[in-house]
């Protein structure tokens, strides 16, 4: 294994690539959990295609962290053999599934995120995460299409759907915010030209949170407060249990391959 | 994509192997075919970006159609068992990410396999308006913007009532 020292910039670039690979693969391992649990045939797909989309979009990140990295090690011991404080995903990401309800709530609070971080990723002067914007951001266009097809239809829908939606923004609404609240690594990242304006991205995920919200007659929270920390490594539980069945296999059998 | 003209590093090779040059090397790819589709070979996805021949070196540059697709090992690994049956050594399969793989890149012929085999082929013009690949008639619905492959969405037919897969335009 080589010694290669590491400089801040590039502790800078990989945190920065850690965080976003690792919001993807644990909201990919949520949604996982709903495999043969959809309330119908056609959303169980959904959502594990979604899941699927996810974990090829952390894939590509991890494989380009591990790279950054020099330490020789792979994509799977980057996400199997981390603990809770090295993660750095959003805290929004690991909130339990709940109703489909607050499924559909937690991933357009995230679409309306990862769809316009990408579309400003793409323009990333590092080459490489320049070109997994360009991949990824088509998908999102789905996801993002798909998750606000149904706050609408749940919002407007029937009395006891739209209480569901309400009880779920009563949950998960304090964890929005922390997507577009900038930490360390992005603020470096936008200063050195491969990270993204937070700031751009926060205003128009705002405009598509309220138009998509008055269609599904929901009232936006008047409440700004968020949680913070995931992106630093501060976790709420939730995060133990999911990489307690993530690394299971590997943290029991070492090495252990399909 | 295709070319006839050799490089002059393949004509050197042709000594060595004479299937090792571009032609017979796009002839073999043609008979791959993508996992999930079978009708389709990897040629007609767009999958298969660029051939290169370097001293009997032959290199397969391939981009993946979505992220997490995990149809692309064996892509990656069918590419290699092909030419490996017809007799060529050094191979290497790449991936690379960049420009993004598109439904564009998708040949007409690749379209018209789809249509054949059931599967509504990608309609960039206006995605509103898809035919059902049995009865071709336009009044059909969306049934799920997911269908069982990441690539395809669920539609279905109002007038003969079958449900078919679109190919989704990416």
């Amino acid at each position: 294994m080589t010694n290669s020292p590491i400089n801040d910039s590039t502790i800078q670039l990989f945190n920065y690539t850690l965080q976003q690979a690792d919001t993807c693969l644990i909201l990919g391992q949520r949604l996982a959990e709903w495999c043969g649990h959809g309330p119908i045939l056609e959303q169980d797909i959904a959502m594990t295609n979604i899941s699927l989309d996810l974990i090829g979009q952390a894939r590509m990140l991890y494989q380009y962290a591990a790279e950054i990295q020099g330490e020789g090690k792979s994509e799977d011991d980057i996400a199997y053999l981390r603990h809770e404080a090295e993660y750095r995903n959003a805290l929004l990401v690991e909130q339990p599934n709940g109703d489909f309800g607050q499924t559909i709530l937690r991933q357009f609070l995230f679409d309306s995120y990862n769809c316009y971080f990408y579309e400003a990723l793409m323009n990333s002067s590092d080459e490489r995460l320049a070109a997994i914007a360009a991949k990824a951001h088509k998908e999102t266009l789905y996801h993002l299409k798909w998750s606000g097809d149904w706050m609408i239809r749940l919002g407007d829908g029937t009395e006891g759907s739209h209480e569901r939606m309400e009880n779920a923004l009563s949950e998960l609404w304090s964890y929005s915010g922390e997507l577009t609240i900038p930490v360390e690594a992005e603020l470096t990242a936008q200063k050195e030209g491969y990270g993204v304006d937070m700031e751009a991205i926060r205003v128009k995920r705002d405009q598509k949170i309220k138009e998509i919200f008055e269609e599904a007659t929901l009232a936006i929270p008047e409440s700004d407060f968020s949680h913070l920390g995931g992106k630093d490594g501060k976790h709420t539980e939730q995060l133990g249990y999911i990489l307690a069945d993530l690394q299971f296999i590997q943290r029991a059998y070492p090495g252990n391959e399909w | 994509m295709k070319t006839s003209s050799d490089t002059a590093g393949s004509h050197f090779n042709q000594c060595t192997n004479p299937l090792v040059n571009q032609s017979t090397i796009y002839q073999i790819l043609e008979t791959v075919t993508d996992p999930e589709i079978p009708v389709i070979s990897l040629i007609d996805l767009g999958v298969v970006r660029e051939v290169k021949i370097e001293n009997g070196d032959v290199e397969i540059i391939i981009t993946p159609t979505y992220t997490g697709c995990p149809a692309m090992l064996e892509m990656e690994k069918d590419i290699y068992n092909a030419l490996k049956k017809e007799g060529i050594e050094k191979i290497k399969v790449t991936t690379v990410l960049s420009p993004a793989w598109t439904t564009a890149w998708m040949s007409e012929e690749g379209k018209r396999k789809l249509e054949e085999y059931g599967i509504a082929p990608p309609n960039p013009t206006n995605p509103e308006d898809i035919a059902c690949p049995q009865c071709k008639s336009k009044n059909t619905i969306l049934m799920s913007q997911f269908g069982s492959t990441a690539c395809k969405a669920l539609y279905k037919c109002e007038d003969c009532l079958e449900p078919f897969d679109y190919f989704k335009c990416h």
